[in-house]
């Protein structure tokens, strides 16, 4: 438990400087065997960008496939491995463990006053077990893939495709102890490693928002582990217990897989939305509108999200009373999330409002999680869901929530903060530019799978009728223009590491607290121990020091003014 | 790597009294900080609450990790009581009771052991983590025993349930319709169980060693006290799954 100090695992013995950067220490020894939560955020945030990249590249698959009815450029079984290992890599091995497992592992510390999680071997462990189900995961692909979809229905998976399920299976159950690992750290370090002052009222928003979503993690994907487990012996012994013909019931595998996966929604989906109440606070220069409000809706989705797992399983044969009221249920989802948007619509309101990249892609997501969010009362409405389920409005509405929420938060805050972790700042022209590619290469891409949807394309088909086609071409044209922006941002980090300016300590004037610590960060990430005397949004309590933005006269970015 | 990097950090600030050195070797020097205690806790209270709640969130993710089979269980249980109340016949319940006390003693003795290294006794907690780990083997060794016996029987899961006649428990009736229901869920559930069995004797290894070692103290107890919580976990859900496979008719 990390109590046990090793002389010489990977770690310097002399002491170090206070004021000596975390990437100081050059090596590879120093990355790999590194405890500190910083390094091992970084080691994460490499690890997810490369399972976001293969997984962007079997969707741009999937939609070239789809450009043209019948045969385009594969055939129909490698379209249904092709659109399950995208559905698996994005959701297992990237969408889960962004925020949390990069973000969160940098700033999660930081942002409470501390040196490190509570459990840095646990967290370097963590780390390696993810490394171990990506590698199981990419034995599957080079071994066939699954074509099971990310969902591994039963009895398809269990009796019926003669594909990889089995190592699939462990994959994602080994990311699955990652993803608990994870989880139980943050619940520790937050519990017992806050800095003086820092009580739970001044704790910032995406500090609740991690907080919320680790529960998540500790109550929910245990029930995956053990469902894994139990698909697995029945694939591999035939237990019965999922098998019709064995007395079995196929659909309580779906219940058990659904009182994860739903909850893993709010997983995906709760780290974004505080990452989205930092940028709009320190972007509009102000406190939040109702603080106590946006905290406890994080926690209220947790809760929520426990509650729901059947409207996945509306036409899939359960009782009218049930699906009646997964259905009232699902629309109480509606009131945390409706606080959260209007909370931060309202913080903007007289707001100081500055529309730096990051706060353009809070903007984006406010816009678009709401477009998700309110789609969703469609689906959980049960009659319009019997027409809707398995089509691409299916499709569309979780893109919106996932995509259009998680992925543009995890963009945004990597934006936001960069320049403190990486001691870098980055072109903002390029930013906003490949902002403008995503937002209007997602919306082509997905509004037009809404009307593909409500016309009747069922997901998951490879061929299609020939009315559906210009719909999908369509889509298929927003996906390279989506492609394209995500490749301009790549170029333009990759810049940013190689020629970008010098980041100042705080480039955005934030009175947050990982904003107080000079860039880049220090090995303790703060030179003295931090004492909490206010709020991390109490601009109206910092100091004019505090809220400097540290350039130097005529330091400041040509391309970093509004 | 950064585990020894404290002694540079003059502003953290340690409380009186905790500032010995002399209860293991792991070479912190001139450390401001006693030795057991890692550099970024400010405190022993503060590692020790932490390791604490880390270990009850980890048991809680165990309990919903079991919850699935349970759930199974009271699933199928529903649907088919007759066949479980026949299927559960075929279990033996002396022998069962008997490893259900083995796992009752043992948590007793993982509760001596941390009693005895809150008072800092080296040759008590070593004793009793020896006990607790014979206790455990005992109830592997006592289960193995039943596992053979469901297997000559044929009383086996899915696809591999043949039921001899001649090896179920005399004058029972022919089991019913889909027994082999029963016996995916005794055997997933009660291997399950015993992995977190093995995971514990390993733990309880891992520990006794490093009080052997002399890294334990009055002072520093938590690598035992959090161990002894996971071992009450394992012997709580036998608590449940006994009664619920051998007793219930």
């Amino acid at each position: 438990m990390a109590t046990v100090a090793t002389p010489g695992l990977g770690g310097k013995t002399e002491a170090h400087d206070p004021h000596e950067s975390y990437l100081a220490e050059k090596g590879l020894k120093s990355w790999l065997f590194t405890l500190d939560h910083k390094r091992i955020g970084i080691m994460y945030l490499i690890g997810v960008l490369a399972a976001f990249l293969l997984g962007g590249i079997l969707a741009l698959l999937v939609r070239l496939e789809l450009f043209t009815a019948g045969r385009t450029i594969m055939t129909a079984e490698q379209y249904n491995k092709v659109f399950s290992m995208h559905g698996i890599v994005m959701v297992f091995l990237f969408i889960i463990p962004a925020v949390p497992g990069a973000l969160g592992n940098i700033f999660l510390p930081i942002q409470l006053g501390t040196k490190d999680v509570a459990f840095p071997r646990l967290n370097l462990t963590s780390f390696y077990v993810w490394v171990l189900g990506a590698v199981f995961g990419l034995y599957t692909m080079i071994h066939g893939g699954v074509d099971t979809g990310w969902t591994f229905y039963t009895p398809y998976s269990s009796k019926f495709t003669n594909t990889s399920v089995i190592p699939m299976l462990t994959a994602a159950f080994i990311l699955g102890f990652s993803s608990i690992l994870t989880g139980v750290n943050f619940i520790a370090t937050v519990h017992t490693m806050r800095a003086p002052g820092m009580s739970w009222k001044r704790l910032p928003l995406f500090i609740w928002a991690l907080y919320a979503t680790s529960i998540i993690q500790v109550l929910a994907t245990p029930v995956l582990a053990i469902t894994l487990f139990l698909l697995i012996f029945e694939r591999a012994f035939g237990l019965g217990i999922f098998d019709p013909s064995m007395g079995g019931d196929p659909v309580l595998f779906q219940h058990f897989f659904w009182f994860y996966s739903h909850p893993a929604v709010y997983i995906m989906i709760v780290p974004g939305m505080g990452v989205i109440s930092e940028i709009i606070c320190t972007f509009s220069r102000r406190a939040p509108f109702g603080y106590f409000f946006i905290a406890m809706s994080s926690l209220g989705l947790a809760l929520l999200g426990f509650l729901v797992w059947g409207h996945h399983m509306f036409v899939a044969g359960m009782s009218e009373y049930s699906t009646m009221v997964f259905s009232a249920l699902t629309f109480l989802v509606g009131i945390p999330s409706g606080v959260k948007v209007f909370n931060w619509v309202t913080t903007l309101y007289k707001g100081s409002i500055s529309l730096k990249s990051p706060m353009l892609y809070a903007l984006g997501f406010i816009f678009l999680f709401t477009i998700g969010g309110l789609t969703g009362l469609f689906l959980a409405m049960l009659a319009v869901d019997v027409h809707l389920h398995d089509t691409y409005f299916v499709v569309a509405h979780f893109h919106y929530v996932m995509v259009g929420g998680t992925v543009i938060a995890f963009v945004g805050g990597l934006h936001y903060w960069w320049p403190k972790f990486t001691g870098k700042m980055y072109n903002e022209g390029m930013a906003r530019a490949a902002f403008a590619l995503v937002f209007i290469g997602f919306n082509v891409t997905f509004l037009s799978q809404f009307v593909l949807g409500s016309r009747g394309m069922p997901r998951r088909y490879y061929d299609y009728l020939p009315e559906f086609q210009s719909l999908h071409q369509v889509s298929t044209i927003g996906s390279w223009i989506l492609g394209l922006g995500f490749l301009v941002m790549l170029v333009m980090f990759i810049q940013s590491l190689q020629q970008g300016k010098d980041a100042p300590r705080n480039p955005w004037g934030s009175a947050a607290l990982e904003w107080q610590t000079p860039t880049p960060i220090p090995f303790h990430n703060f030179v003295d121990q931090p004492v909490i005397t206010r709020g991390p949004y109490d601009y109206h309590l910092a100091t004019e020091a505090e809220l400097d933005e540290g350039y130097a006269p005529g330091e400041r970015p040509a391309d970093a003014d509004d | 790597m950064s585990s020894e990097a404290a002694t540079a950090d003059a502003t953290t600030e340690v409380p009186e009294g905790h500032d010995d050195h002399g209860h293991d070797e792991h070479g912190h020097n001139d450390h401001a900080h006693p030795s057991y205690l890692a550099h970024h806790f400010d405190t022993p209270q503060q590692q020790f609450d932490a390791a604490k709640v880390g270990m009850w969130a980890f048991l809680v993710q165990e309990l919903l990790f079991f919850s699935g089979i349970f759930v199974a269980y009271g699933i199928f249980r529903s649907w088919y009581p007759e066949m479980f109340s026949a299927a559960a016949h075929q279990l033996d319940r002396p022998i069962g009771a008997g490893n259900t006390i083995v796992l009752l003693v043992s948590s007793l003795t993982a509760a001596l052991a941390v009693r005895e290294a809150q008072l800092g006794r080296k040759a008590g907690t070593s004793r009793y983590l020896l006990l607790t780990i014979l206790c455990a083997l005992i109830f592997l060794g006592v289960k193995s025993y039943e596992y053979n016996h469901k297997f000559q029987a044929g009383l086996l899961p899915g696809h591999f349930y043949h039921p001899h006649l001649h090896h179920l428990v005399e004058g029972s009736p022919a089991l019913p319709e889909n027994a082999h229901i029963f016996y995916s869920i005794y055997f997933m559930a009660t291997g399950i169980h015993a992995i977190h069995i093995l995971v514990g004797i390993g733990v309880l290894t891992w520990i006794w060693r490093r009080n052997e070692r002399g890294d334990f103290s009055k002072e520093y107890y938590a690598g035992v006290d959090i161990a002894a919580l996971y071992w009450h976990l394992v012997d709580l859900v036998w608590i449940y799954l006994f009664p619920l496979l051998y007793l219930i008719d």
